[in-house]
């Protein structure tokens, strides 16, 4: 880990202004996948803005009757919120599928929207990686790739997205607001938030330089039965090799956000469109999939976790 | 003491303090964060500098330079150990992969460089700033395309009748390949070590199961007199064979010790550990089967392909096909591919615990084409004898009652026996069994026991608690042996200044060293007698006091003058070359699985075993739960996974490489037969530290199978291989 | 010289074998971030106050320094462990203000006021806490390295649900969640034990949390 400087941030407006002041800033808030990166030098900050005075730490109605999350809101304190145990369960149900009970006092609302990814070849810096090393090649294309993406990669990156909360997140049509250096802020849908890798996996959300998420919007809720089932190698600490989030309707109808398979939560109209056909919602979500021989199986993973949850929606036998 | 005929009543049989149910000594440390563990010995030694191992970026080739002058002149830098400063150091006899020294690269994060620097921080840093050119050279990585060119082990082929014959003959066969994965320790623990020169003088503070080969090994890697040499490992935050042998933290913490002139403390970060240290090797399995009609075995073949560097062994999977079950044909043989991996070595049941996981699948399969239950096609094929050499018989074999009572207490009965037909709503259940094997091993083992005045017996001897209960174990024979309370006696281990022990490793730890404690109490008894002026083949030890006839001291008053101390040693003659050793389990399994997702989840685990006298069921009980569940990992996920291009295990931390959590592993139950072995020892105990996890992946397998139908041949058994298979879902 | 790894991934094994002359730099440099390299004269420090176990601490250390490092190596108290040092293990977990967190995963100058309690603040081994006890009594560690970090984390995971924490294994997440033995196995999974003690864990932790209820 390389030296840095520190300082506490006093407002969100002053933490912006000083990462664009100080070279090589970055925001610190739980810390938790900023600390392990420092750790073996894939991040390299010479100053933390640690931004946890910040206030940003409550969950406040909002006129329209949505909830607005303050991006310092732990993932504990958010999964434990009454009203969002109840009107956006599809959100408690994905944070609580993530990490353990100790990263979850830690993980922040914003941080966890910035969590990067898990690939190997990525966290090892002796192996070529165009996302932490732009143009160095991409060691998972060709090597162990069957965590990552099957949807939404390029030649240059297969990397997946590796949460749970924002594929929640997703499928409630979420907003993250943010401020700039300059003071202005801004709405960010989170469908737009991530990016796809194309040639720049190193650019990896739509967040410009010294900008600070200060909330998370969650429009009004939808009703429906709330579903979040991930799919992984033991039953808890692990990330998912494919997760479905789910809202489904008394008729059915619904909509759906897969984690695990792309560089970013996973939601496709026509897969809404298509429920409650498994089938063809499966089908819609993985279109166009460019799987490798390790992870290709993540294509009937899809189908077969997302039926599943239909039938549960359906009532027919719990998850657990 | 020579051990050369099977043990007669002795003290032991009491059973007043051994195989009573007896919580650990050392638990209240344990449970307090005050048990010390190498890197935290703060006391031992003063001014302790950190080091910072780096390791090598490629798998193999050689390092043409190393620029250490911008981490020379980082913050805190004391100084700079750099492989190319230092002749590969001569490696002890168990080792395989250079461990520091030398320009040439054998395998990935290979130690090649650690910073001395005055913080950890400062340490880590400039690790970072070494910069290391490399000619990388050619090497082989893929077990399965190097197989076929794999060299006969020498000596490994062992046959028996004609199996070729006897197969071709057979009305039922059953010809298929299994594989298991490499695997990692993934102790919780990291290697780590405090190094401390004193002029000549040498002490590690470190963590090692084994401590004489660690001082003999190191003193020969420092080329340095044996002597000279001191090992200190009181505390072993566990091993299960990676801390067998000498490794690199504590020769390169010596090294550095010395360049900077000051202690040096050194815990190897995790990333390294998976790459630098040891594994289990990934095995090609072949196993053949002919039987009758009846369900006896007829023809028996195990063959066995693994790879590993030059000059190292092999994965000795086809061992228990060898003792396990009947069958006048047989075959085994292995197999060894040179892979230019990291060292395949011991893990937790070498040999065993790879080779079961084939077998006992092969059994189930067998059983089922014979149309037999299988337990009781198990039971058919049972052994007393040696099946390579019938003249000699097992000391002990209950392989028959640890299926029957298992099956008894599972309800195995109640199974389903044909595969995927029971369903709970989502869930598809399975119900699967396995035997369980492993051989008991003697070891020679010394000890010293001293009794002081206040009736204090303090035992003293280089054995090594790696979780096992050894302070336990040693406290409770020495109790006995002497008459007193387990309150009375203490236990210091793990200094290479007390006595050779047998250390722990493959199950031998706990029967050999109590048998050493057994052995120095004998002769503190006789001192006592003496002391006491009591003819000693009269005196009895109990309730604290010594008595003969009318008269009775306390132990004490023997020592009131000067402390008694005595000093033995166990040793061994031929009873396990007459007679076969080992241990028996049944295993048997519930599990679960998501017939949309193909989730498996463990319900229900039951081991029963046959490991003779048990002389602590509690921690003995803790032995056999933790390799259940580390053969629930080896079942259902650990696989370290090598990518064949670049020559190096690509999961390594402990996000990548999955072991069971708390949520996969259900209640586990473990019953031990009453039964003691008096051929293996004055204990009568055999080792049982590695028979729970010899069986139960496969029995895990064989439940997966019941549950859904879909034979896997592969492990780990993770869902994407049978996914396909599962009923389905639209 | 910096390894081109494209033509590395390119070349595979074959060209790489022709190119004896491949070399490698071990030390990545980063995708963004542009890091200040500017040699100081030394490493930068920063002051925090804390309370560890009740007793109050002033420091100015590295600012890299975790607050595992802190505890281990400059308090001297190492009954917290170091496991992976990357939130992967749990060995390390402490309570911080009453939740347990990673202590590997968090910057010591980050806990400016904070009250920390480690496995030496719960008990000694003259004077046990009752979860210690309960771990004793059940065997419910072998080795030792993972269990200072399991008793905190469990210490403070039955808070959690006392405090109506969600988990993954509730039926209904609306509803309190209850201290069954699947709640409990489900929220103590971010605690590692290699040795597999699990099943005697849940057992100290059922009897720890039946006196406790």
């Amino acid at each position: 880990m390389r030296p840095f400087t520190y300082e506490r941030a006093g407002s969100p407006a002053e933490a912006a202004a000083a990462a664009i002041r100080m070279q090589g800033a970055r925001f610190i808030a739980g810390g938790t996948n900023l600390i392990d990166l420092m750790k073996i030098e894939v991040e390299t900050p010479a100053h933390l803005i640690d931004v946890n005075g910040l206030g940003l730490d409550s969950i406040e109605g909002t006129q329209d009757g949505g909830l607005r999350i303050g991006a310092l809101v732990s993932n504990a304190d958010l999964s434990a919120d009454k009203r969002v145990r109840r009107d956006y369960g599809v959100l408690t149900r994905a944070i609580v599928a993530g990490a353990s009970g100790q990263l979850r006092n830690k993980a922040t609302t914003g941080g966890n929207l910035l969590q990067r990814t898990r690939c190997p070849y990525f966290y090892d810096t002796n192996q070529p990686c165009n996302k932490r090393k732009p143009g160095s090649g991409c060691g998972a294309i060709g090597g162990f790739s069957r965590q990552l993406g099957i949807v939404g990669v390029s030649d240059k990156c297969i990397a997946t997205y590796p949460g749970d909360m924002a594929v929640a997140l997703r499928v409630l049509d979420a907003k993250v607001e943010t401020v700039k250096p300059d003071g202005t802020t801004r709405t960010i849908p989170i469908g737009e938030f991530h990016r796809l890798w194309g040639d720049t996996p190193h650019i990896e959300t739509a967040l410009e330089t010294g900008e600070l998420i200060t909330a998370v919007i969650l429009p009004p809720p939808l009703g429906g039965r709330h579903f979040y089932h991930k799919v992984r190698d033991r039953r808890s600490y692990a990330f998912a090799l494919v997760s479905i989030a789910a809202v489904i309707q008394q008729d059915g109808s619904g909509r759906v956000a897969v984690g695990g398979i792309a560089p970013k939560p996973w939601r496709v109209p026509a897969a809404d469109a298509a429920l409650p056909d498994a089938a063809a919602a499966a089908r819609a979500l993985t279109a166009g999939a460019t799987p490798t021989e390790d992870n290709r199986f993540k294509i009937a993973l899809v189908e077969r976790t997302l039926a599943g949850v239909l039938a549960e929606a359906r009532g027919e036998g719990a998850t657990s | 003491m020579k051990f050369d005929t099977p043990a007669g009543t002795n003290p032991i049989d009491q059973g007043k303090v051994v195989g009573r149910p007896t919580p650990r000594i050392d638990g209240k440390f344990k449970t307090t964060g005050t048990a010390p563990y190498a890197y935290e010995r703060h006391d031992v030694a003063p001014n302790q500098a950190y080091g910072y191992i780096l390791g090598a970026s490629i798998a193999k080739g050689t390092i043409t330079s190393i620029d250490t002058a911008e981490a020379e002149a980082a913050n805190g830098v004391i100084g700079i150990v750099s492989t190319l400063d230092h002749k590969p150091v001569p490696l002890g006899p168990m080792n395989t992969a250079n461990l520091f020294g030398g320009g040439e690269v054998q395998h990935y994060h290979q130690a090649i460089a650690m910073v001395v620097a005055e913080s950890f921080e400062q340490a880590r840093a400039a690790a970072h700033l070494i910069r290391v050119d490399y000619a990388r050279g050619e090497g082989s990585f893929d077990l399965k395309r190097a197989a076929p060119s794999a060299e006969p082990v020498e000596d490994s082929e062992k046959r028996q009748g004609d199996f070729e014959a006897a197969f071709g003959n057979a009305p039922v066969t059953l010809d298929a390949t299994y594989t298991t994965p490499d695997e990692s320790h993934a102790m919780m623990e990291p290697f780590a070590t405090i190094a401390a020169w004193e002029g000549d003088k040498l002490t590690v503070w470190t963590s090692n199961q084994m401590i004489q080969w660690n001082k003999r090994d190191l003193a020969k890697a420092l080329d340095m007199p044996i002597e000279k040499v001191r090992v200190d490992s009181p505390y072993i935050g566990g091993g299960f064979g990676a801390k067998l042998f000498l490794r690199a933290d504590a020769v390169v913490a010596a090294l550095g010790a010395k360049q900077v002139g000051r202690p040096v403390k050194l815990s190897m970060q995790r990333p390294l550990t998976f790459n630098n240290s040891t594994h289990r090797a990934a095995t090609i399995q072949r196993i053949r089967f002919g039987a009758g009609e009846d369900g006896k075995l007829t023809a028996i073949a195990h063959e066995s392909t693994s790879g590993n560097l030059p000059g190292g062994g092999p994965e000795s999977a086809i061992n228990q096909t060898e003792l396990l079950y009947a069958g006048e044909n047989r075959l085994t043989a292995m197999r060894l591919a040179i892979l230019n991996l990291p060292e395949g070595n011991a893990m937790r049941a070498p040999g065993e615990a790879s080779g079961l996981m084939a077998l006992e699948i092969a059994m189930d399969e067998m059983a089922e084409k014979l149309g037999m239950d299988p337990v009781a096609f198990r039971k058919a094929n049972d052994t007393q004898v040696d099946p390579m050499n019938p003249e000699r018989p097992f000391s002990k074999r209950k392989m028959i009652e640890c299926l029957d009572r298992g099956a008894r207490e599972f309800g195995w009965e109640r199974r389903n026996p044909q595969p995927g037909r029971n369903r709970e709503g989502r869930w598809l259940v399975g119900h699967g069994m396995a035997v369980g094997f492993r051989n008991n091993l003697l070891m020679k083992s010394g000890a010293r026991v001293r009794l002081s005045g206040d009736g204090i017996v303090t035992v003293e001897t280089d054995m090594t608690d790696i979780g096992t209960g050894t302070y336990t174990i040693l406290a409770q024979t020495a109790a006995e042996m002497m008459g007193l309370p387990i309150e009375r006696i203490r236990v210091e281990l793990g200094d290479s200044d007390y006595p050779i022990s047998a250390g722990s490793g493959g199950q031998w730890g706990a029967n050999n060293s109590t048998s050493g404690v057994y052995a120095a109490c004998v002769k503190l008894r006789e001192q006592v007698a003496q002391s006491l002026g009591f003819n000693s083949d009269e005196v009895e030890f109990a309730d604290g006091q010594v008595r003969a006839g009318e008269r009775s001291f306390p132990l004490g008053h023997a020592a009131a003058e000067n402390d008694l101390t005595a000093e033995d040693s166990i040793e061994y003659g031929n009873l396990d070359k007459q007679f076969q050793q080992s241990t028996f389990a049944g295993h048997f399994v519930e599990l679960a699985v998501d017939a949309y997702t193909g989730e498996a989840h463990l319900r229900r685990m039951l081991a029963v075993c046959e490991a003779g006298r048990i002389l602590n069921p509690i921690s003995a009980r803790s032995q056999v739960i933790g390799a259940m569940t580390m053969g629930a990992g080896a079942a259902l996920m650990e696989h370290l996974v090598v990518d064949k291009r670049f020559g190096f295990f690509v999961n390594h931390d402990l996000a990548g490489y999955e072991v069971p959590v708390h949520a996969d592993i259900p209640h586990q139950e473990v019953i031990f037969l009453e039964e003691t072995d008096p051929v293996s020892s004055p204990m009568k105990a055999k080792g049982v530290g590695e028979l729970g996890l010899c069986g139960v992946s496969a029995a895990i397998a064989n439940a997966l199978y019941n549950a859904t139908g879909a034979r896997v041949r592969d492990y780990p058994i993770t869902l994407d291989k049978y996914l396909d298979r599962l009923p389905a879902v639209a | 010289m910096t390894i081109d790894h494209r033509t590395l991934l390119a070349s595979r094994r074959g060209v790489l074998a022709g190119s004896a002359a491949g070399v490698a730099v071990h030390s990545a440099s980063p995708a963004f971030a542009a890091s200040s390299s500017q040699k100081a004269d030394a490493d930068p420090t920063a002051k925090v106050s804390l309370k560890v176990n009740g007793t109050d601490h002033a420091l100015d250390v590295d600012t890299r320094t975790t607050l595992l490092d802190l505890l281990r190596e400059h308090l001297k108290l190492a009954g917290t462990k170091k496991g992976c040092d990357h939130g992967q293990c749990g060995a390390c977990t402490v309570m911080v203000n009453g939740e347990r967190i990673n202590s590997c995963l968090s910057f010591a100058v980050m806990h400016e006021g904070d009250e920390v309690t480690t496995i030496e603040g719960l008990g000694t081994p003259d004077d046990l806490h009752p979860l210690q006890d309960a771990f004793i009594e059940h065997d419910g560690y072998q080795c030792g390295y993972c269990t200072p970090g399991q008793i905190c984390s469990a210490v403070a995971m039955l808070q959690e649900i006392r405090s109506g924490i969600p988990s993954h294994v509730q039926d209904d997440i609306t509803e309190d969640p209850s201290v069954t033995e699947l709640e409990m196995r489900e929220r103590m999974s971010g605690n590692i034990c290699r040795c597999g003690a699990y099943s005697n864990i849940a057992e100290a932790l059922a009897e720890f949390a039946g006196e406790t209820a």
